[in-house]
Formats: structure tokens, C-alpha cells, sequence
């Protein structure tokens, strides 16, 4: 086993592409360390990015936020601007286990581990999230729904890393929400999770819509029919129940000892109802 | 094995070691350097017991890689009094009765520690929050939260006195 921490993205990528036998990327270690002692992975070569200088910045432009796949999610609570542009993804990433983890845990960690039911996610397709890909062949950009492909798989090439992810410029009268169902209120993992992205007109009629759902589905799922069913209104009790409905229709769950595919399927519709109007109200939006 | 060498600081002291690259900061500071006081409760995340501090940030040493902290400044529960005399956390702990069998302790100094360090008037919810990353089995938390609340209380107290003391 070797432990490598290069000072670029390309020294990365180099490293990885070149690599005989297993080769890691290494962030905040809060899943890739547990795999590692349960023996699910035996690594030949660990490249921790966290000493990449971009994967450590968090740089505000005019396209938005560009947050370094190394910054820890307590940095990212602690960033005032960034909360206030995108409360939900900063709630949904400070949601990730306890004040220890969230001294480790990367965004760009919990959408590369590819878990279904990982927080961070649904909050970051709702917001229309991308990630800026190195690899051996040079840079990408790509939609961060696209990225996990399967649970514990990712669409990355090999040599590829996630440098950094990009959250775009919020666009006035907009908000967004995440919230996450748990039979308790920490240290738990998502049974269901809804992440809604509003904006909306002068009137406070909704006229952009981006609703994810997690854990109901192997990767969280973009639900376009759960936009179409409030784009156009102003979440009357209507819209709420469409938005519901085609929720509960693109869930494809599991069961098992956390919910049932009947339990997750509706709370599904709930949550995402629940986060709408909190999306709503944070875009200004009267009821 | 490919060794890696790393310089680091631990509780102020430089210190030099060798380790496996796979080798986690926990394993390092038990079975390298001596310091016992992080404990090993489970090894994946979930139990607090082997909280350490590295560069300000609570963290568990046992989602860590020694290698990782080439250059970094970690303190540990040892580093916690001054010479002879308990940080106020360790007074509270033992006036309040906040332990039985103590294997927990350890990570929950440390994990109040870098709570009072970045709130030092911290309301009960807060204290339960911050801790939550921290299994106790034997003491059911509510001593373990007064002791940190009583904590909190006594260092406001002794930081105004200097704070006041300055002045004059
Ligand atoms: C006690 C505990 C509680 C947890 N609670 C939650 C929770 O509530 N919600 C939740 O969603 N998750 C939870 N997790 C899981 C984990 O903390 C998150 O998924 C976290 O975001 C992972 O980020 P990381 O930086 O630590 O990833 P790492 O462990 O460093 O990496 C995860 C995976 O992604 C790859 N990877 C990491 N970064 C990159 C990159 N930039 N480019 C390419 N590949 C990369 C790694 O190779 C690895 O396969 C918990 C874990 C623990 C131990
Ligand atoms: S031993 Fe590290 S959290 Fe339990
Ligand atoms: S005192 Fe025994 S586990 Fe906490």
C-alpha cells in the first residue's frame, strides 16, 4: 500500500491513471476509511486531495460558488454568504453525522461514495449542482446527477477526480430546501429525503422547478414530473397534491428494516410537499 | 511496507514517526507515541471515543490516516490539563459523577473541549448536539451535560476575571 498527497489536481490524476491494482481518492475518509476496516476495500494506492490547493477553497463569482472537493462540512456551515444563497444544500450537508464527521465529511465524498440515500445529493440536483472533473484527459463538467450511476458506483473514468463543485449564482426571488426523514433526530441515515429548488415571478407564481428525492430509488432521482406539477402555480393545495402524486410515482424503494415501499413511497410526497413550502417561503412567496 | 514519514505536533511537543500507510491516527498515537487517552470504541466513526482535535476541528482518529497530519497540530485528551492542575471539564466530570467505567470519557473531554472553544455559553440542546457524536453505555448523558454546562459556567467565569484583570 502506498499513501500519496499531491499538490494538483493533474498530480492526481496522474497518480490514479498510473496506478497498478486498486488506486483511491482519498477526502474526508468518513466512508472510504470505514471500508477500508470492514476489509470491502484493500487499497494499493490512497491519493489524499485534501493538500490540492483548489480542493480546499471556496471561491464566490458572478456563475456562483465554486467549493473545493476537500472543504469539510463544518467549513461549509460556517460560510455565511453560501448559507444564504443555498440553505438547503448547507443544511442538507451539516445534516451528515456529528460534529466529528463534519470536521471530515466533503460533499464531493458523499455524492462519489454514491449512496442512495446520501444528504447532501438531492439538496445539490435540486440546485442544479455541477462537478469540475480532472483527468487524465483534462477537465469536464458534468450535471452532479450524472455521476452516481448505482449504489457504490460512479460514471468517474479511471485517473478521474471531482476538483471541485459548482453551485450556480442565485438567481433573485429563488430558494431551496432539503429535509430527510429519520426515526430519530441525529446519527442516522436518510430512510427518505426531498430536496426542492423554487424560483419564482413577481407574483410569486412558481416559474423554475427542480425537485430530487433520496433513498427511494438505487441513485436519487431528478423527478421532472414533480416540477411540471407546480411550475405555473403558487403551490395551492392542488399543486401540492400533483406535486405529491408524481413523487410517489417515481419511487422505485427497497424494503427493508427502515421502511417499507409503501411507507417511503408516501413519505416520499410528504417531504417533498413539506420542503416546497419551505423552498417557497424562502423565495419570498406568500401564503 | 512503504513507510511514510511524518513530522507533526502533538499537544504542542514535535513529533516524528514512522507509519503503514493505511495505518490510522488513533493507531498511531496509542501504539506509536503512548498516548492511550483516545480510546478505541468501534474503529468506523460512530462512538466519539478516540475524538481528538487536529488544526481547531473535532475529529475521530479512527477516520483518520496518521499520514495525513504531516504538518498539523493535533491535541488529545493528555494535553487537556495544565501539569498537575484538571481543566475545568476534568473538575466537572469528577464533581458531577460524569462517569462509571470511563472508557468514554476521553472523547467526550475533548469533543466539550472544542465545543467550549467555539461557544462558550452553550444552551443544553447545544451540548446534546455536540455531544451526540459521543456513546456513553453507562451514565444515560444527563450527568455527562451538566458537567459540560458547569464547565462552560466556570470558564466564563475565570475568563472575565482576566478579562477584568486586564483592565486595571
Ligand atoms: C458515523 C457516520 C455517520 C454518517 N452519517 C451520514 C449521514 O447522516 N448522511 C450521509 O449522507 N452520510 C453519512 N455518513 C457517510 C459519510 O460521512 C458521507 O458520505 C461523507 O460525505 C463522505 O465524504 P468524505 O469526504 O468523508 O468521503 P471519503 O470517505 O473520503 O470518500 C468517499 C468515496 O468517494 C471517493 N471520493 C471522495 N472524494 C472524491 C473526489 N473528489 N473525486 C473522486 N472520488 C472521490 C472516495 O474514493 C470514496 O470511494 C456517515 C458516516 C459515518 C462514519
Ligand atoms: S473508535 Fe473512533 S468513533 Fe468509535
Ligand atoms: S462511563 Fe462507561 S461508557 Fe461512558
Amino acid at each position: 500500500m502506498r499513501y500519496e498527497a499531491p499538490s494538483s489536481s493533474k498530480e492526481a490524476a496522474k497518480l490514479l491513471a498510473s496506478a497498478k491494482g486498486k488506486a483511491v481518492v482519498l477526502a474526508g475518509g468518513t466512508d472510504l476509511l470505514v471500508r477500508m476496516k470492514s476489509g470491502a476495500v484493500e487499497p494499493d494506492l490512497i491519493v489524499d486531495i485534501k493538500r490540492i490547493g483548489a480542493t480546499q477553497e471556496i471561491k464566490k463569482s458572478g456563475n456562483g460558488f465554486k467549493i473545493g472537493a476537500g472543504v469539510s462540512g463544518a467549513r461549509l456551515g460556517k460560510h455565511r454568504a453560501l448559507k444564504k444563497a443555498w440553505p438547503g444544500v448547507v443544511e442538507a450537508t451539516n445534516l451528515i453525522g456529528s460534529d466529528q464527521i463534519q470536521g471530515r465529511c466533503t460533499m464531493a465524498g458523499n455524492l462519489c461514495n454514491a449512496s442512495p440515500a446520501a444528504d447532501s445529493v438531492p439538496a445539490m440536483v435540486a440546485a442544479n449542482a455541477k462537478a469540475n472533473v480532472v483527468g487524465p484527459g483534462g477537465r469536464r463538467t458534468v450535471a452532479v446527477e450524472k455521476i452516481p450511476t448505482g449504489p457504490g458506483k460512479t460514471s468517474l473514468k479511471k485517473g478521474e477526480i471531482i476538483e471541485s463543485i459548482t453551485l450556480p449564482a442565485k438567481a433573485p426571488r429563488s430558494g431551496d430546501a432539503y429535509l430527510r426523514f429519520i426515526p430519530r433526530t441525529e446519527m442516522d441515515i436518510a430512510v427518505v429525503s426531498a430536496g426542492v429548488n423554487l424560483t419564482l415571478d413577481s407574483k410569486g407564481v412558481v416559474k423554475k422547478a427542480r425537485v430530487a428525492l433520496g433513498a427511494v430509488a438505487p441513485t436519487v432521482l431528478l423527478v421532472e414530473d414533480a416540477a411540471k406539477a407546480i411550475v405555473g402555480t403558487k403551490l395551492d393545495d392542488d399543486a401540492l397534491a400533483a406535486l405529491a402524486a408524481a413523487c410517489e410515482a417515481a419511487c422505485r424503494p427497497i424494503d427493508d428494516m427502515r421502511g417499507t415501499i409503501e411507507f417511503r413511497t408516501e413519505v416520499a410526497g410528504v417531504l417533498a410537499r413539506r420542503a416546497a413550502l419551505t423552498a417557497y417561503e424562502r423565495a419570498g412567496g406568500k401564503k | 511496507m512503504n513507510g511514510v514519514q511524518v513530522s507533526t505536533t502533538v499537544n504542542g511537543d514535535v513529533e516524528e514517526f514512522v507509519c503503514h500507510p493505511g495505518e490510522t491516527l488513533l493507531e498511531v498515537l496509542r501504539n506509536r507515541l503512548g498516548l492511550t487517552g483516545a480510546k478505541e470504541g468501534c474503529g468506523t466513526g460512530d462512538c466519539g471515543a478516540c475524538s481528538v482535535i487536529v488544526d481547531g476541528q473535532l475529529v475521530c482518529s479512527c477516520l483518520v490516516l496518521g499520514a495525513e497530519v504531516e504538518g498539523r497540530k493535533v491535541a488529545t485528551v493528555e494535553g487537556l490539563a495544565d501539569g498537575n492542575r484538571l481543566h475545568p471539564l476534568q473538575d466537572k466530570f469528577l464533581e458531577h459523577a460524569a462517569l462509571q467505567c470511563g472508557i468514554c470519557t476521553p472523547g467526550f473531554l475533548v469533543a466539550a473541549k472544542a465545543l467550549l472553544d467555539d461557544n462558550p455559553d452553550p444552551t443544553e440542546e447545544e451540548i446534546r448536539y455536540a455531544l451526540a457524536g459521543n456513546l456513553c453505555r453507562c451514565t444515560g448523558y444527563d450527568k455527562i451535560v451538566r458537567a459540560v454546562d458547569a464547565a462552560a459556567a466556570e470558564l466564563r467565569k475565570s475568563s472575565k476575571k482576566k478579562a477584568s484583570g486586564r483592565k486595571k
